[in-house]
């Protein structure tokens, strides 16, 4: 069921943190507002509604791209670490599991800052929202081969990434 | 049977259709230690990602969104399409939504046996109140589709205090659908249109309903969007709302 909940997730499985996500829920709905005159009756407006949440992530990650590769950002600190901490909620974690989890949760952050912007989205969908390679393809604008081949390559990466530390 | 390829483990992890057979890959992998192993890592890896826990939004996070949102949402109205017919159309829709408006607003909605005329309420005061009714209407309408959809169930669940809002929302409702069907706003009447059909379930329904049954009505909801439409029609409306409490007479509205 796609709740604001639900999008909420979406958004912070794409962006990583929770300021980002939030700001995505907000874009999400008004887009939403702005073009629901588009949206035909016929069809579900949950999955309509999650395109567009998808389509908020990507554009979403490609300003946060070009905000890098700006010089100007060169000089801006790093983000503090106790914003991953803080998106961790701690209830019923053991001091251990949530050490594991923050040191799993920044290798899965530096892991997903290497994936293209589609791969990422591709991969959020197939591994955590459990779609099909053709809605996969449908939301990101790919084909069929396209896009289970933009799901291989992320899981590969991701696999890459945390396996050394997953089998530890 | 050769070694699955790290993109049909792929396919296997995910029963993804268009990989490998499955039956055969099955097989494979029951004498095959090299492949169960790269599949158990894989799962391993993946595994973890779903591990890593995720902020929380309570139930009330919806609604919060909305509120968030909602004045960068009426700074379009102008400029955008509208979902709710000019002020005066809805006014000349005829004396019976008036009325029907006025008795409500007093909180006697059938039973009370004397109601004001239309003729003895001037005009503009008349809209104005049929927007107040309007607005409540839909702002009730949204605190009983908010609960349907934040109901979690895994037994039979009670409904009878949403049975007896939809039924109260029931009649107005329908007299607002047919307003706006009159008035030529298709956009409205077709939201209104949506709304009724699930108060007309609630009311329906048996006191208890199963965990099926509500599954089915949160995606009758969800599915049509019926909530955020009715959100968005509850804004436009308040915000007719405002402009007709700074309306002087005289000027259009």
């Amino acid at each position: 069921m796609l709740t604001t909940r639900a999008i909420f997730r979406l958004a912070f499985r794409m962006t990583g943190n929770e300021h980002d996500a939030e700001d995505m829920v907000q874009e999400t709905f008004l887009r939403a507002y702005r073009a629901l005159h588009k949206f035909e009756s016929r069809a579900d407006f949950g999955t309509w509604l999650y395109r567009v949440a998808i389509n908020c992530s990507l554009d979403h990650l490609r300003r946060a791209r070009r905000r890098e590769e700006q010089p100007y950002s060169e000089g801006l600190p790093p983000k503090e670490e106790s914003e991953s901490l803080s998106s961790i909620p701690s209830g019923g974690l053991t001091p251990e599991r949530l050490l594991l989890s923050v040191e799993l949760k920044k290798k899965l952050d530096g892991a997903m800052a290497e994936l293209s912007d589609r791969e990422r989205a591709a991969f959020v969908m197939r591994h955590i929202d459990g779609c099909s390679i053709e809605e996969i393809g449908k939301a990101v604008g790919l084909r069929g081969t396209a896009a289970k081949n933009t799901v291989f390559r992320a899981v590969q990466k991701l696999r890459e990434a945390l396996q050394p530390m997953v089998n530890s | 049977m050769r070694h699955l390829t790290k993109d049909e483990l792929v396919l296997f992890y995910y029963r993804e259709k268009g990989g490998v057979d499955r039956r055969q890959a099955e097989e494979h992998l029951q004498s095959c230690d090299l492949c169960r192993r790269e599949l158990a890592d894989l799962a391993q890896s993946l595994e973890a990602i779903e591990s890593l826990p995720i902020p929380e939004r309570d139930e009330k996070y919806g609604g919060e969104v909305w509120t968030r949102i909602r004045p960068r949402l009426a700074e379009g109205f102008g400029r955008r399409w509208s979902f709710v017919p000019p002020l005066r159309s809805w006014a000349l829709a005829g004396s019976v939504a008036v009325l029907l408006v006025v008795a409500f607003w007093g909180g006697r909605l059938w039973q009370q046996r004397q109601t004001p005329t239309a003729a003895a309420i001037p005009a503009p005061a008349r809209e104005r109140i049929l927007m107040v009714a309007i607005g409540d209407h839909l702002e009730r309408a949204q605190m009983l589709l908010v609960e349907v959809m934040n109901q979690e169930a895994e037994g039979p669940v009670g409904v009878s205090q949403k049975k007896q809002l939809a039924q109260d929302l029931v009649q107005s409702n329908r007299l607002y659908r047919q307003t706006a069907l009159r008035d030529g706003e298709p956009g409205v009447a077709n939201v209104l249109d949506e709304l009724e059909r699930v108060l007309l379930y609630i009311s329906h329904s048996p006191n208890e309903i199963s965990a099926d049954e509500l599954a089915s009505l949160q995606h009758q909801i969800e599915s049509q969007g019926i909530l955020f439409k009715v959100r968005v029609v509850e804004l436009q409306v308040q915000d007719k709302q405002k402009r007709a409490g700074s309306h002087m007479p005289g000027t259009p509205l």
